[in-house]
């Protein structure tokens, strides 16, 4: 394992999507998701909208790397936000 | 009635998701640990954080890269899928001549990307290549290790001649699938040949073009091998696509954080675009559907 280099914070990252995706599971086992439209110009289910956010929040963090000088996490907390809206109203 | 419920079947995917997690999610997860670390050997790594992203996201080379590597993409998607289709129309339909001409169209796609690489390369040589010698006869001054335009036009080409039939293929498989009673439909409404193409041929093919859209992209999106050989990425760094410039910086200089960050970056754009690209067109076939 040792050529993988892990880190703190990458594993934490890679254990929270493996939750993430868990729970989204469970979610969907006891109450399956209907795909709706939101404010999103296309009807997307609950796994929609999460693989978007992901996305999007990724596109968030490196926007935030190369323009501005602002700390990392500050584009984690936009992405939160975001994803939160998304996933309620999206 | 009773329905049985019987998930075992999920059972046969546990080989795929094996093969996946070792082709796959490993290696990425191992490259999003390199690309926060400053890596000199097995035992000896330094935590950077996020400083590899900045760097690479606000390096002009990288950038300039990737607008070529897009201009590049959609450039050959522009010209392959239109010629593809046309040349799947054109194919014969039957007999001895459709087996000839399946022949004949696929012979490009069963060439290694290094040859194909190299052909082009002699053939747009001007004292003995084919296409170089041609066109400098005729007057052109044309020099693709001199001349950007002339490297720009000759890559473009060698693409179109190489992948074109692979979408023609595709096409032509999907052309075949159309039941003959759609055609006997159009002929009784009088339908013109245009109307033949735009309203039954083009709405059958749209699941295979989706497929050939998407590997055309993410192959020219990738593309390494063709130019390498043809250009060497020159004249000057004029055609230097993405994955050339990090391969540069990988192997040739050995950063192996830079190069993963960039690497995380470049993954991201595809996974991107190739989503939009597939949402896009299964969206509109959704509405038509809806509508009919």
């Amino acid at each position: 394992m040792s050529w993988m280099h892990w880190t703190g914070p990458t594993a934490g990252f890679f254990i929270s999507i493996a939750l993430i995706l868990t729970g989204m599971t469970v979610w969907q086992y006891f109450s399956p998701s209907i795909e709706r439209k939101g404010f999103l110009p296309i009807s997307t289910t609950r796994g929609d909208r999460l693989f978007i956010g992901l996305l999007t929040s990724a596109f968030i963090h490196l926007a935030f790397i190369g323009v501005t000088e602002l700390h990392v996490l500050v584009a984690t907390a936009v992405s939160a936000v975001w994803m939160v809206i998304l996933m309620r109203w999206g | 009635m009773n329905k049985i419920e019987n998930n075992k079947a999920w059972f046969f995917v546990i080989p795929v998701f094996v093969v996946v997690a070792f082709s796959a999610v490993i290696p990425l997860m191992t490259v999003v640990n390199y690309s926060v670390q400053d890596i000199f050997g097995v035992n000896s790594a330094f935590w950077t954080g996020t400083e590899w992203y900045r760097e690479m996201l606000r390096n002009p080379d990288l950038q300039a890269a990737l607008l070529r590597q897009f201009a590049f993409s959609f450039a050959i998607l522009a010209i392959e899928v239109p010629l593809g289709i046309g040349i799947a129309l054109l194919m014969p339909k039957k007999g001895w001549a459709a087996s000839a001409a399946l022949v004949l169209v696929a012979m490009p796609l069963l060439i290694p990307l290094n040859v194909v690489g190299t052909i082009w390369q002699i053939l747009a040589r001007t004292d003995i290549g084919l296409l170089g010698w041609a066109l400098s006869e005729s007057g052109v001054d044309y020099n693709i290790n001199a001349n950007a335009v002339d490297a720009w036009f000759t890559i473009i080409l060698m693409d179109v001649w190489h992948w074109t039939p692979l979408i023609a293929l595709l096409s032509y498989s999907g052309l075949r699938a159309i039941p003959d009673a759609y055609y006997q439909a159009a002929r009784i409404d009088r339908a013109s040949r245009w109307a033949v193409f735009r309203y039954i041929q083009l709405p059958k093919l749209t699941n295979v073009l989706v497929i050939g859209v998407l590997l055309r992209f993410m192959d020219s999106f990738m593309i390494y091998a063709e130019p390498f050989v043809l250009t060497g990425g020159g004249p000057g760094s004029s055609t230097t696509f993405l994955s050339q410039a990090l391969t540069t910086m990988a192997v040739a200089q050995f950063d192996l954080g830079p190069a993963a960050a960039f690497s995380i970056i470049y993954f991201l754009i595809i996974l991107a675009v190739s989503w939009v690209f597939y949402t896009a067109i299964m969206t509109l076939q959704k509405d038509k559907s809806a509508q009919q």
